[in-house]
């Protein structure tokens, strides 16, 4: 046998050195369900609903801190782990309040409900005491429900390994437990700067983005599209989610090569300009002092001529270029190409000098 | 890692991550900022250097790592030039004649000397601090000197890195939106160059280079620019000196601006045209570490706004041009740019797909650039320049006793056209304020919240006063994100770096006095971003 080889659930499987056992699992499409884990964050082990059988050994083991390991040989689907997986679903339920969750509602599902509906699982026999946790948080963007916490500390962990704010933490013990800042102030005022990362890895409805146009109410296809954030020059990868044509919110690319899944409150919330009211819709041009809505025909032809007349009466160098540091390069090309190839001339600059 | 002039936690706050977690496996980092950033919370040392003194402090640095024996000799004798004249050169630029110029410890200097000087690998970050001066191009080069006498250009984690503080702003000058430079940095003055557009393009090129934008504003107020042509910048409210920058529009026989809003710049306009946003075409993006990346279409766009390569192409068949301005898509226009740039010939659509490379990518198997100069620089040996400390342009005096500076804060960006149309960013950030040492603050008598109008050779502004130590004592500073009530740029100085153009908007002096609160204003405390803390 090769030095990277185990076997799961009868089949020999090749793994990577330093891979978790639920990392190879989930490779092989084998369904492990998890509340805990992340892909950006480092292993925790809290919610054991990741548990696997591994031959040698008496009891389950958490599969995201397991690492595979020559020649071990790990079954994950057993009726009798299935029992525990669908009795722990049931026991973090219990704490859940029964109304609309509201991740739900924004984007469709969330973890907590997923794995209720895989597990068969409903308002149950452990049904009794809550945390009554729910925070009064005046913010424009997060929304804090600790009632629905189910102590994964995701929140707290994305805040500290991915975007290393260490904002928040976790407070108390049992039905005292709680997420809070410093002193157990409000977010605004504290370290927190409001990228709401802690709300897209909650896998249940404590935290939810109070922008977020709410897909799980809406009819019709929400798309999901990557691209890249307009702000600054880092370059974060960002899904934009739409519906007909229309931008309903944004959510990081976990995997995006230079944020590695982690946004800022700009990245995050920064958007709605796009819907704006006060976009430009239709060309305008000056007529006796005020800008006039035109058709595209009118504001081109009056454009080129103008432009041609300027050539001609005051040569190629009365012509001046600025290109946008902003836009898309495709329009900085064309720019450039227009002012070389049609005013001949070098006249042409980006505003990265002011 | 010495970062330099970059508040990284509110300009780049993605990068700032990345810092923050070199520094939490152990990396030293040496914050270089007049302000006490919340970068330098996270700092081994911060050296809070007096505005524009960057050459004496740098100078001063590498006079230390070539005393304390830690340049790099091998490095210096096969990569570089002149480095017995830059020895001489640092003679007199001495840590304690340093403390002199910049106000930092000699000590500080030297540990953060040292410590530069000692590291396996050290990275430079800097950001517009450094070029936002009359000097910028000599700030860059002391850096340079650092990196090139300490073997730190040309492997990873090291280098001397621009962060970069627009989305595009590589990108733009990648394509060729320079008036020195074709697309991928081919100059207009090189013939090969010349005669490659001229077949490309099918007319002759001109081959003298053209002006930069800022003296372009200048030919415009004498009348050699008559026409303007401006896609997606601001330029009335984000250059120095605004009445300037408003006679020079006005004086232009034609304006046309392309933009998603009617901004400041594009009411000045004889013709406006409507631009999709980037949600609403395809296309490409290129960030600070050189990374093509693509964008796709999510939305469709409001109205008849098109993408701004459209109507460019447009304008140009129009005006009866024999050139080829027919693309049935953004695509086919980004893979004329790469058939023509060096830099981006190995790239498509579907090799920008996940950005993972890096220019120059020459050849459609080539697996990117991440690191440039390992083996060699472009021209051939690093050049190890010899230069002089020069004092900003302006400088406190008794009509203009204070220092101001000015730059972005986390939830505004650059004139907030975006950040202050979306949800939630002006409760964040509801209004302008000057932020004012407690010293100066009572000197002037003034408390949080007061109202001061802050002067300059240029003119006046009015704005709300906080008092924090985040400026040092005799340092001001603002941003420019509320043109609406607080023109910040009618007071900022337009002098330039002789060889870039580049604004000294870092620097001006200025006098503040107290005033009353406009009308329908009270006197409570100047609100002030939230996120993030004061210092």
């Amino acid at each position: 046998m090769s030095d990277s080889v185990m076997n799961l659930d009868g089949q020999e499987v090749s793994f990577e050195k330093g891979e978790t056992v639920l990392e190879v699992a989930r490779r092989q499409g084998t369904f492990v369900p998890t509340l805990c884990w992340d892909e950006r964050l480092d292993p925790y082990g809290s919610c054991r609903l990741c548990v696997v059988e591994v031959e040698g050994r008496r009891m389950p083991a958490s599969s995201c801190t397991l690492h595979a390991e020559k020649g071990m040989v790990v079954r994950t689907g057993s009726e009798k782990l299935r029992r525990m997986q669908s009795t722990l679903v049931e026991m973090v339920l219990s704490e859940n309040p029964d109304d609309e969750c509201p991740r739900c509602r924004d984007l469709g599902s969330c973890e907590l409900h997923d794995l209720a509906t895989e597990f068969k699982v409903g308002r149950n026999r452990f049904l009794g005491a809550t945390s009554n946790a729910s925070k009064d948080d005046s913010n424009p963007f997060l929304l804090r429900d600790y009632d629905r916490c189910i102590s994964c500390y995701r929140c707290v962990r994305i805040c500290d390994e991915v975007e290393a704010d260490h904002a928040i933490t976790m407070t108390g013990r049992g039905w005292n437990k709680g997420i809070a800042t410093a002193f157990d102030g409000l977010l605004m005022g504290s370290e927190c700067t409001l990228c709401g990362q802690c709300i897209y890895t909650c896998p249940t409805g404590a935290l939810a983005d109070k922008k977020m146009v709410h897909q799980g109410s809406i009819p019709g296809e929400v798309e999901v599209t990557r691209s890249v954030c307009p702000y600054c020059g880092t370059g974060c990868s960002i899904n934009l989610h739409s519906r007909d044509g229309k931008m309903i919110g944004v959510t990081p690319v976990l995997d995006g090569p230079v944020n590695e899944g982690a946004l800022c409150v700009k990245g995050q919330f920064g958007f709605d300009f796009v819907n704006s009211e006060d976009r430009l819709t239709m060309p305008l041009i000056r007529k006796e002092g005020e800008l006039t809505s035109v058709s595209w025909d009118e504001a081109l032809d009056y454009t080129s001529a103008r432009f041609k007349s300027i050539r001609a009466d005051h040569g190629p160098k009365a012509f001046y270029a600025i290109a946008s540091g902003r836009a898309p390069g495709e329009g900085a090309y064309m720019l450039q190409k227009f002012t070389r190839a049609v005013m001949n001339s070098n006249q042409v600059d980006n505003c990265s000098r002011g | 890692m010495l970062c330099v002039g970059t508040n990284m936690t509110e300009c780049h706050p993605i990068i700032a991550v990345r810092v923050k977690k070199a520094v939490r496996k152990g990396a030293k980092l040496y914050v270089v900022d007049p302000r006490k950033i919340p970068l330098t919370e996270y700092a081994t040392g911060h050296l809070p250097l007096q505005l524009g003194s960057d050459v004496a402090l740098f100078n001063a640095m590498a006079n230390v790592i070539i005393q304390e024996g830690l340049a790099d000799l091998d490095y210096i004798e096969n990569r570089t030039e002149g480095f017995e004249q830059l020895k001489t050169h640092l003679e007199s630029f001495t840590p304690e004649y340093a403390e002199g110029v910049t106000g930092v410890p000699a000590e500080l200097i030297r540990e953060c000397a040292i410590a530069y000087g000692s590291a396996e690998r050290a990275g430079i970050y800097y950001t517009l601090g450094i070029t936002e001066h009359i000097c910028g191009v000599a700030n860059v080069q002391s850096l340079c000197n650092l990196a090139l006498i300490t073997g730190n250009l040309g492997k990873s984690s090291a280098g001397i890195n621009p962060l970069r503080g627009q989305n595009n702003i590589q990108g733009a000058g990648d394509c060729g939106a320079l008036p020195n430079n074709y697309p991928g940095f081919q100059s207009v003055e090189d013939p090969a160059s010349q005669a490659k557009f001229e077949k490309a393009y099918g007319v002759p090129m001109d081959p003298v280079k053209g002006i930069t934008k800022i003296a372009a504003l200048d030919h415009a107020v004498d009348g050699r620019v008559k026409a303007m042509w401006i896609c997606g910048e601001n330029t009335l409210v984000t250059d120095p000196d605004v009445k300037h920058t408003t006679r020079a529009l006005e004086s232009l026989d034609f304006l046309v601006v392309q933009d998603m809003f009617l901004t400041d710049t594009a009411k000045k306009a004889d013709v406006v045209f409507p631009a999709a946003a980037f949600t609403e075409v395809d296309g490409f993006f290129t960030n600070s570490d050189r990374r093509v990346q693509r964008l796709r279409q999510a939305a469709v766009a409001p109205g008849e706004a098109k993408p701004d390569w459209w109507i460019i192409a447009e304008v140009a068949k129009r005006m009866g041009t024999e050139v080829d301005f027919e693309y049935a898509s953004s695509e086919e226009v980004f893979d004329e740019l790469a058939s023509l740039s060096p830099i981006y010939e190995g790239l498509n659509y579907d090799r920008i797909e996940s950005g993972d490379l890096a220019w120059p990518v020459p050849d459609l198997d080539h697996p990117g650039t991440p690191v440039l100069h390992e083996d060699e620089f472009l021209n051939g040996k690093g050049k190890l320049q010899l230069l002089e400390y020069k004092p900003p342009s302006e400088n406190p005096d008794e009509e203009y006793p204070f220092y101001l500076t000015t730059g972005r804060r986390l939830p505004t960006y650059h004139s907030n056209t975006m950040t202050g149309r979306s949800i939630g960013f002006r409760i964040l950030v509801p209004n302008e304020w000057l932020e004012v040492h407690p010293a100066d603050a009572e000197k002037l008598e003034l408390e949080d919240g007061d109202w001061a109008k802050i002067r300059s050779r240029r003119g006046d502004v009015t704005t709300r006063v906080a008092i924090t130590k985040t400026s040092p004592r005799g340092t001001m500073f603002m941003s420019f994100a509320f043109p609406e009530d607080t023109m910040t740029n009618d007071i900022t100085n337009p002098d330039v770096d002789p060889i870039t153009e580049t604004p000294e908007f870092k620097v001006a002096a200025v006098e503040v006095t107290r005033v009353e609160a406009p009308v329908g204003f009270g006197a409570e405390p100047a609100l002030r971003a939230s996120p993030g803390r004061d210092h």
